[in-house]
């Protein structure tokens, strides 16, 4: 932990600041080319998309903050949501749709598990496993549905699509209750030993933390939040498609370095990825509502994120001159 | 009682041995004619050429340690791939000007990646994540989705053609024989190689022997994208047609031949010689998963497990207790 403190001075010492500055930046820009954004319509749309990826990066900076990575998180909202997609289908009853949602639940668990059983028992390296593991879930989903279709009862899709309780966008019910969650986690002693394994397990390990079993546990929460992710994507999309949660395993981790978390471990929290995702989102936003060019959508998005990330080093960079000076 | 313990380059190499010998059991192998036997080894060899060179940046990288990982060879490999067609654009004088042009743009490319990572700590993941993204978006601004150009006859003639009729073996393998001499000189007879490997282990130990951590890191970074590049060039040489497409799929094979090959994820320890060997073992289980005619899910989840099974034959970390 010492040794990261040192390696980071600007970004570590408040991680989900720079987070912040940059949600607020990106929402200071969203709202001029989108003057009608906290309309409560707009912004439940808006928030109904992002959710996914923020429950995903939720997830993912748990096991990131454990000292690990999970690759294979996109393979598991795809199993979900494929899943979901054939077994309950367009005219399913809605017992049929929460039982599967509970099944689909059940297997976000298993599948972290292997995840976590390969990573925390066999010890092998997580990148790399759940880069394999990434092929066993895409393939299964594949398996599932080989051709996009299927789909969920328009009124359960509905019931994410257009709730507003009390004027307030769904999603931020579900972020307010993962953050508690996070909170509560955070002061209990497991929080404790997630971050003394992610910043250094043989330290960990030799002060008789639980390090095998709290690396175990990171995955498996990573793989039911994948889960939650994939009924969320499953519900805003009303449909079926094996490769639909692909694209979203490496946005989750931008989303989590985005959030001032680092990926060596050990440092960092929930809120600042919650952040990140978000900002993710309204990037990709801003970019559709600024009338850019369509070849160059993707050149600028890239920029926008590698200067993004690169801003914390930058004004690292500018106060250990200063420092010297 | 003694352990057996084989290294993991030779253990990939009996696999691959293994593997392509039961494949000629299948129904649609090469039974026993010799000659079709060799001529599959040939091609299957040819194949892995490509995968192995653009895996080779991505070892240095890897041995590199602090989490060295190249996001960005992919991409890269689209673009130097779509440069040289662009360049080339048929003429056979064009060439080395277009594998210069080549090179400089992938060092460039990695020096770019190595300046965020050394400078700004920007984590490798993300930093050549991040440049996928900004080397992707330039092509498609570049390019606009169509690319006009045509690969030179001599560079078909290089690659994936054999040297003479009478020698059957294909030009890239023996390229790649080169290449894996030259790798393997520089990473165990030069400075560099050896204060790669330093920084691997521990930067904090041979900053204070007197490597130069900052440049190493940087030269690291600059090889692994000018190695990628000049994957990409073989690779149009080969195929003779671009897409947007193109590198992407050799980008985690790449990393997994890295693992497969007994290249620790966290530095410090491997070889190109187990790079070439997972490179081989990678094409071979994906080829032959091709030529059984699996559907892409059954193909997906065995090569998971394949993957999952190598790796926890030698790709463990040391145990908590010691």
């Amino acid at each position: 932990m010492n040794r990261a403190r040192w390696d980071a001075p600007s970004a570590t010492r408040q991680p989900a600041l720079f987070a912040l500055i940059l949600l607020v930046l990106a929402v200071l820009i969203n709202l001029i080319v989108q003057p009608n954004m906290f309309a409560r319509d707009t912004l439940n749309s808006n928030m109904r998309v992002f959710l996914p990826l923020i429950l995903l990066a939720v997830g993912q900076a748990i096991v990131i903050l454990g000292g690990g990575i999970d690759i294979s998180v996109g393979g598991i909202v795809s199993i979900v949501n494929t899943v979901l997609a054939t077994r309950v289908g367009l005219n399913g009853s809605p017992e049929q749709m929460w039982q599967y949602v509970f099944l689909s639940l059940l297997i976000g668990l298993l599948a972290g598990a292997i995840n976590g059983f390969f990573i925390s028992f066999l010890r092998l390296q997580p990148i790399i496993t759940t880069y394999a593991t990434s092929f066993l879930y895409a393939g299964l989903a594949l398996f599932v549905l080989p051709n996009p279709g299927g789909g969920i009862p328009g009124d359960i899709a509905a019931l994410y699509r257009s709730s507003t309780p009390l004027n307030v966008p769904l999603a931020f019910y579900v972020i307010a209750i993962v953050l508690f969650m996070w909170l509560y986690l955070r002061s209990t002693r497991y929080g404790n030993f997630l971050y003394a394994v992610g910043g250094r397990a043989q330290a960990a390990y030799e002060t008789a933390v639980p390090v095998t079993g709290v690396q175990f546990s990171t995955y498996v929460i990573s793989g039911l939040m994948a889960a939650f992710a994939g009924i969320a994507i499953t519900m805003l999309s009303g449909s079926g498609n094996a490769d639909i949660g692909g694209p979203m395993t490496l946005n989750s981790i931008t989303a989590v370095v985005i959030g001032g978390n680092a990926l060596s471990g050990g440092v960092g929290g929930v809120a600042g990825p919650v952040m990140g995702a978000i900002t993710l989102g309204i990037i990709q936003n801003i970019i559709s509502f600024a009338d850019i060019d369509t070849w160059w959508e993707t050149l600028v998005r890239a920029i926008i994120i590698v200067v993004a990330l690169a801003a914390p080093g930058i004004v690292g960079l500018f106060r250990t001159q200063r420092r010297i000076s | 009682m003694r352990r057996i313990s084989v290294s993991p380059p030779v253990a990939a190499l009996i696999l691959a041995v293994i593997l392509f010998l039961l494949s000629g059991l299948l129904p649609n192998g090469f039974g026993s004619d010799l000659d079709v036997a060799r001529a599959q080894a040939l091609n299957i060899l040819r194949l892995a050429v490509f995968l192995g060179v653009i895996a080779a940046g991505q070892t240095l990288v890897v041995i590199s340690g602090s989490e060295g990982i190249d996001l960005s060879a992919g991409a890269v490999v689209t673009l130097t791939a779509i440069l040289t067609y662009i360049l080339v654009n048929g003429a056979n004088e064009r060439v080395l000007l277009a594998l210069v042009v080549v090179l400089v743009v992938g060092a460039l490319i990695g020096f770019v990646n190595g300046v965020g990572i050394t400078f700004l700590r920007i984590s490798p993941f993300v930093m050549t994540l991040g440049m996928a993204g900004v080397v992707t978006g330039a092509i498609i601004v570049i390019t606009h989705g169509s690319v006009t150009g045509k690969v030179a006859p001599i560079m078909t003639r290089l690659i994936a053609r054999p040297l003479s009729p009478s020698l059957q073996i294909p030009n890239a393998i023996i390229i790649w024989v080169i290449f894996g001499i030259l790798m393997w000189l520089l990473l165990e007879r030069t400075t560099f190689g050896k204060n790669l490997f330093a920084i691997g282990v521990n930067r904090i130990t041979s900053k204070l022997s007197g490597v130069n951590v900052t440049w190493t890191n940087l030269l690291t970074y600059s090889l692994a994208g000018a190695l990628a590049g000049f994957g990409g060039f073989l690779l149009v040489g080969n195929t003779g047609v671009v897409h947007l497409q193109l590198g992407q799929p050799f980008l985690f094979p790449s990393i997994a031949a890295v693992a497969v090959g007994g290249t620790l994820l966290s530095g410090g320890k491997g070889s190109y010689w187990g790079t070439m060997a997972g490179a081989i073992v990678l094409t071979l289980i994906t080829s032959l998963l091709t030529t059984m005619q699996m559907p892409e899910s059954v193909r997906r989840m065995v090569l998971g497990g394949t993957l999952l099974i190598l790796i926890s034959i030698y790709g463990r970390q040391r145990a908590l207790r010691q």
